[in-house]
């Protein structure tokens, strides 16, 4: 029924690592919502969990079939997360000024999470028709522009701006990928140079405000500057060895805002220490590598692209949020991939993981 | 074409993933770098500000807009209120500071400890607010015995202070705090737990201008609480002030004339739309809202019979009774029904059907044409033009003069009231009109209803010649560097249904009402060369019986007719048009044209006509003409 080389072919490193990460999430999480609190949200802890086993049985789910029927269905799975973006607006659950949740009974997702993979799998299809080793002109850009822009904007008008981003560099990452050819690249980048500061001259002073504080949060000391330095103490406050488990006092306080979701890392930071957190970015930067390992290791266009995708969409999570928390990008909602809390998060990256595993196994299999 | 898949196995491809790799790696480098620097060379740093939460956030209030009337004359500002707090981690030993507390506050120490023992989590390191508005003399104490009292703070919030307490309280409205669920929903994103919003009047409907910018300062705290640094700082924007058109003057003058009558004034320029004056009675006061009323204290006020709380000149909606003549007639001459010339006999009554209507003169008026109809406000001679008019071309008429829909003053809940007519009644009752019901419609009874301020607004069309405007309440908005940001501007909403002979027709019965001894409200002449035009409306809560009229029958107070009069002055030049509606006041002429009267008096001629006592006017008033 299996084909036994399939069996041979397991990747069972790729799973160890994603296990190894889970746990230390599981662990950081636990921290987060129960340290210190007088009322511990144990029901947040305990739905994690929940979500952590839909997660891996989602990873099964997406290495069972084989990864080229993706390249069939791509079509129908973009239209689909694109649709349920146009409902967020109409049906979404407004959660602290902004709309990212469908509710499906007692449930509810965030379909922008999805999105970016719906984007990863859309432009794998694309490109394996069109890539050359000549790369891309204008022509050839201009419907993977497309693709990427749509669910680009409905993300950006829930408004969430770190998802946005995530599908942004995603984007471009892959495309970056396939070679777009010099002349067109050059062309592009200097429309940016000149483009940029011209829109910079037509936006209206508030909005000038909001991109300053975006790029750098000393500019607003009352909100993103004043979560920053919160996440700078609790992560510099860790030393060397952390204050250990449950014992982190910053977090534990409520001063780090989202620090479940967007701020966990600072969590982790604190208790754990240097040791602690050097493990993880020890971990990230393994799970990177085997991603790029299996799209060396692939043999087929589609499979190429479709897992580079997903290993620059986890690099750059991780990159982002963790630099986020350390002071070093802007601040954005982006989640840190198998930590952070949050349903949709969890299964998109495991979903993610099954696909990798998906076409690590099968990279021996020809027709 | 070469697919680059082919390639898998040639440098090319090895190249592109090792540079992919390459960048990747560096950025790992970095993140480690900085992890380094935080965590190894600054760590003891960080854990030094750690230890105590040191670095905290303060939030620097802002000031509400102030409120003033047209001349300036300052109605609403802020007073400093001391407000207590206390941090539950500094304040060690807690027993003792609360003891201590509780003799300079005079609150029983148990009642303290109940609030610091609802104190959670988060909260031990933020300021939670234990007693507002401590006074002065509690706050020397605190402030002197200081260093007894660890964790404890005073900080100052400004506090809105409603000037003149219950005078235009309606108009200005009154702040509270906000609550959780409008802190989670979409409405107030900016807001923040102890913030105030505009609930009512002015304060709501400009909400968004008076609000101001909070600042806030990030500092850094010693073990016990006190600022050592301030780290960073950005000063809170005051909001910006209204300059309302009312005249504070005027506005004093028309509460004095309402007072402990249950009604509303309301008057405004004619031409422009600006309202001079807006009152209704009786009223609140909004200071009580500032901290909030008992539960007992809000029901007492939601359950009067006298409804407080409702604005009642814009909300207000009344049988319009005689002033509604000022529709019937111009419709009745539009449609050529009647001209100036005809006339019809008024015997007292008028048969129609085996019903028997009446005018609210026993005897009759004679014969008797439009002008002279309304004058004396003839029930019989509109009864004629009644029987001539169909309902719906009346109701075309009475939505052309911006009856049935609401003004768009702009204050909330604002009455539409309403305009019968035979398709509305089909839909509401599912019955046809009867012929007879046009009968009560014309004399402005049966189920129509207005708004005082529909009243004034067709009144004021009546005195500028036809133009409907919009009445206004914000005169400007200017910055609190005096900068004007906003002003309130003249806008015509259409124009009455009416031709040029129709109003000066409709003008000659309003100025006779007034200037002839025979008009229903000569009582309310202001003399001293000031011409007012006006109609006196008595609108019925109970029918008349059979047989009856209102000298025969003593009512009591609640089942007392309204009392309505709209007028405009001076009748030649008109600079200022009156609504006016007395509940349960009685006779329109009576209990409403008076106030019109000392109200045009005070506003055209501000150094005469304040004595009310005026003899001539008091030997009138006896022998005054009622009009049902």
């Amino acid at each position: 029924m299996i084909d036994r080389r399939l069996v041979q072919n397991f990747d069972w490193g790729l799973i160890g690592i994603t296990l190894a990460i889970s746990l230390l999430g599981i662990m950081t999480l636990y921290s987060a919502v129960t340290a210190g609190k007088s009322i511990p949200s144990e029901t947040l802890y305990l739905k994690q969990m929940v979500w952590y086993c839909v997660g891996f049985a989602a990873m099964i789910c997406s290495f069972l079939f084989n990864y080229k029927a993706l390249d069939r269905w791509a079509i129908a799975i973009y239209c689909l997360i694109v649709l349920l973006l146009i409902l967020v607006p109409f049906l979404g659950k407004h959660v602290g000024g902004s709309k990212r949740w469908l509710m499906v009974g007692p449930v509810s997702f965030q379909p922008s999470e999805f999105a970016k993979l719906a984007v990863i799998i859309i432009l794998a299809r694309y490109y394996s028709r069109t890539a050359s080793s000549k790369g891309l002109s204008f022509g050839g850009l201009f419907a993977p522009f497309l693709l990427g822009m749509v669910p680009f904007i409905l993300i950006t008008l829930q408004p969430d701006l770190g998802t946005a981003m995530m599908i942004f560099l995603i984007a471009v990452s892959i495309s970056l990928f396939v070679k777009i050819e010099r002349r067109t690249f050059i062309y592009l980048v200097s429309a940016g140079a000149v483009t940029i500061p011209l829109v910079w001259f037509f936006l209206k002073g508030y909005q000038k405000q909001r991109i300053l504080t975006f790029l750098n949060p000393d500019h607003d000391p009352l909100g993103a500057g004043y979560h920053i330095i919160q996440s700078k103490i609790a992560i510099g406050s860790g030393m060397i060895s952390g204050k250990g488990f449950l014992k982190g006092t910053q977090s534990a306080l409520s001063f780090l805002p989202e620090q479940h979701t967007d701020f966990i890392f600072s969590v982790l930071a604190e208790e754990w220490g240097f040791i602690g957190s050097m493990v993880l970015l020890l971990l990230f930067f393994m799970l990177v590598v085997w991603g790029l390992k299996i799209t060396y290791g692939c043999r087929d266009t589609f499979g190429t692209i479709l897992s580079f995708g997903i290993t620059a969409m986890l690099s750059w999570e991780v990159i982002v949020n963790i630099g986020m928390a350390m002071g070093l990008m802007p601040v954005v909602g982006v989640t840190l991939p198998f930590i952070s809390y949050g349903g949709s998060s969890i299964v998109a990256t495991m979903i993610s993981i099954g696909i990798l595993l998906n076409i690590s196994m099968r990279r021996f299999l020809f027709e | 074409m070469t697919k680059f898949i082919r390639t898998t196995d040639s440098e090319w491809f090895r190249l592109r993933l090792s540079v992919v790799m390459s960048l990747v790696t560096a950025a790992f480098i970095v993140l480690l770098l900085r992890l380094f620097y935080l965590q190894i060379l600054e760590g003891e740093e960080f854990r030094r500000l750690s230890e105590n939460n040191c670095i905290r956030l303060q939030t620097i209030q802002s000031q509400r807009g102030f409120v003033f009337d047209r001349n300036g004359a300052l109605l609403v500002d802020n007073r400093p209120s001391f407000n207590l707090s206390i941090i539950l981690n500094d304040a060690k030993p807690i027993e003792s500071i609360i003891g201590i507390l509780s003799q300079y506050l005079n609150i029983p120490a148990e009642e303290l400890m109940a609030k610091v023992r609802n104190i959670k989590g988060a909260s031990s390191f933020r300021p939670v607010l234990l007693k507002q508005d401590i006074g002065r003399d509690a706050l020397a104490l605190v402030e002197a015995h200081k260093y007894d009292l660890p964790g404890i703070s005073v900080d100052v919030r400004p506090r809105r202070y409603y000037l003149h307490r219950h005078s235009t309280a309606h108009l200005i409205g009154y702040l509270s705090e906000i609550n959780s669920s409008e802190l989670k929903g979409e409405k107030y994103p900016e807001y923040k737990p102890g913030d105030f919003v505009g609930r009512f009047g002015i304060e709501r409907e400009f909400e968004k201008y008076l609000k101001g910018k909070r600042g806030g300062r990030q500092v850094e705290v010693n073990v016990a609480g006190q600022v050592v640094r301030v780290l960073e700082n950005i000063d809170a924007e005051p909001g910006n002030n209204i300059y309302l058109t009312i005249d504070q003057r005027l506005q004093r003058k028309v509460e004095e004339l309402l007072k402990d009558r249950a009604g509303a004034v309301i008057a405004m320029e004619p031409s422009s739309g600006q309202i001079l004056a807006m009152a209704s009675n009786p009223a609140f006061d909004p200071n009580g809202f500032v901290y909030g009323l008992t539960h007992d204290e809000w029901k007492d006020l939601i359950s009067q019979p006298n409804r407080p709380m409702e604005n009642k000149a814009v909300k207000g909606e009344y049988p319009p009774a005689s002033t509604y003549k000022i529709v019937t007639a111009i419709a009745a001459l539009e449609e050529k029904i009647i001209d100036v010339n005809t006339s019809f006999y008024c015997p007292g009554y008028i048969k129609y059907g085996n019903r028997e209507f009446r005018c609210w003169k026993k005897g009759g008026h004679g014969s008797v044409n439009v002008v002279r109809a309304l004058a004396e406000s003839c029930d019989v001679f509109f009864y004629n033009v009644g029987l001539r008019l169909d309902i719906d071309k009346l109701a075309w008429y009475a939505k052309g003069c911006g009856l049935g829909t609401p003004t768009g003053i702009g204050l909330e809940q604002e009455g539409k009231g309403l305009v019968p007519s035979a398709i509305w009644k089909k839909k509401r009752f599912g019955s046809s009109w009867s012929s007879g019901e046009t009968l009560s419609a014309v004399i402005g009874q049966g189920y129509n209803l207005a708004t005082p301020v529909q009243m004034l607004v067709l009144t004021s069309a009546i005195a500028n010649g036809g133009k409907r405007v919009k009445p206004y309440v914000m005169k400007r908005i200017e910055t609190p560097g005096g900068q004007n940001i906003l002003n309130g501007e003249t806008e015509t909403v259409g124009n009455l249904p009416a031709s040029q002979n129709t109003l000066d027709i409709v003008k000659k019965g309003l100025w006779e009402v007034v200037n002839k001894d025979y008009g229903t409200a000569w009582i309310a002449r202001p003399g001293g060369g000031i011409e007012l035009s006006g109609k006196t409306g008595t609108a019925q809560i109970v029918g008349r019986k059979e047989n009856e009229t209102s000298y025969e029958r003593k009512l009591p107070d609640h089942f007392k007719p309204h009392a309505w009069f709209v007028s405009y002055a001076p009748s030649s030049d008109p600079k200022i048009a009156i609504s006016v509606i007395i509940e349960h006041g009685g006779h329109g002429s009576s209990a409403a044209g008076p106030v019109a009267r000392e109200l045009v008096k005070c506003y055209l001629n501000p150094e005469a006509g304040i004595d009310d006592n005026d003899p001539e006017q008091k030997a009138v008033s006896d022998a005054v003409n009622d009009e049902y």
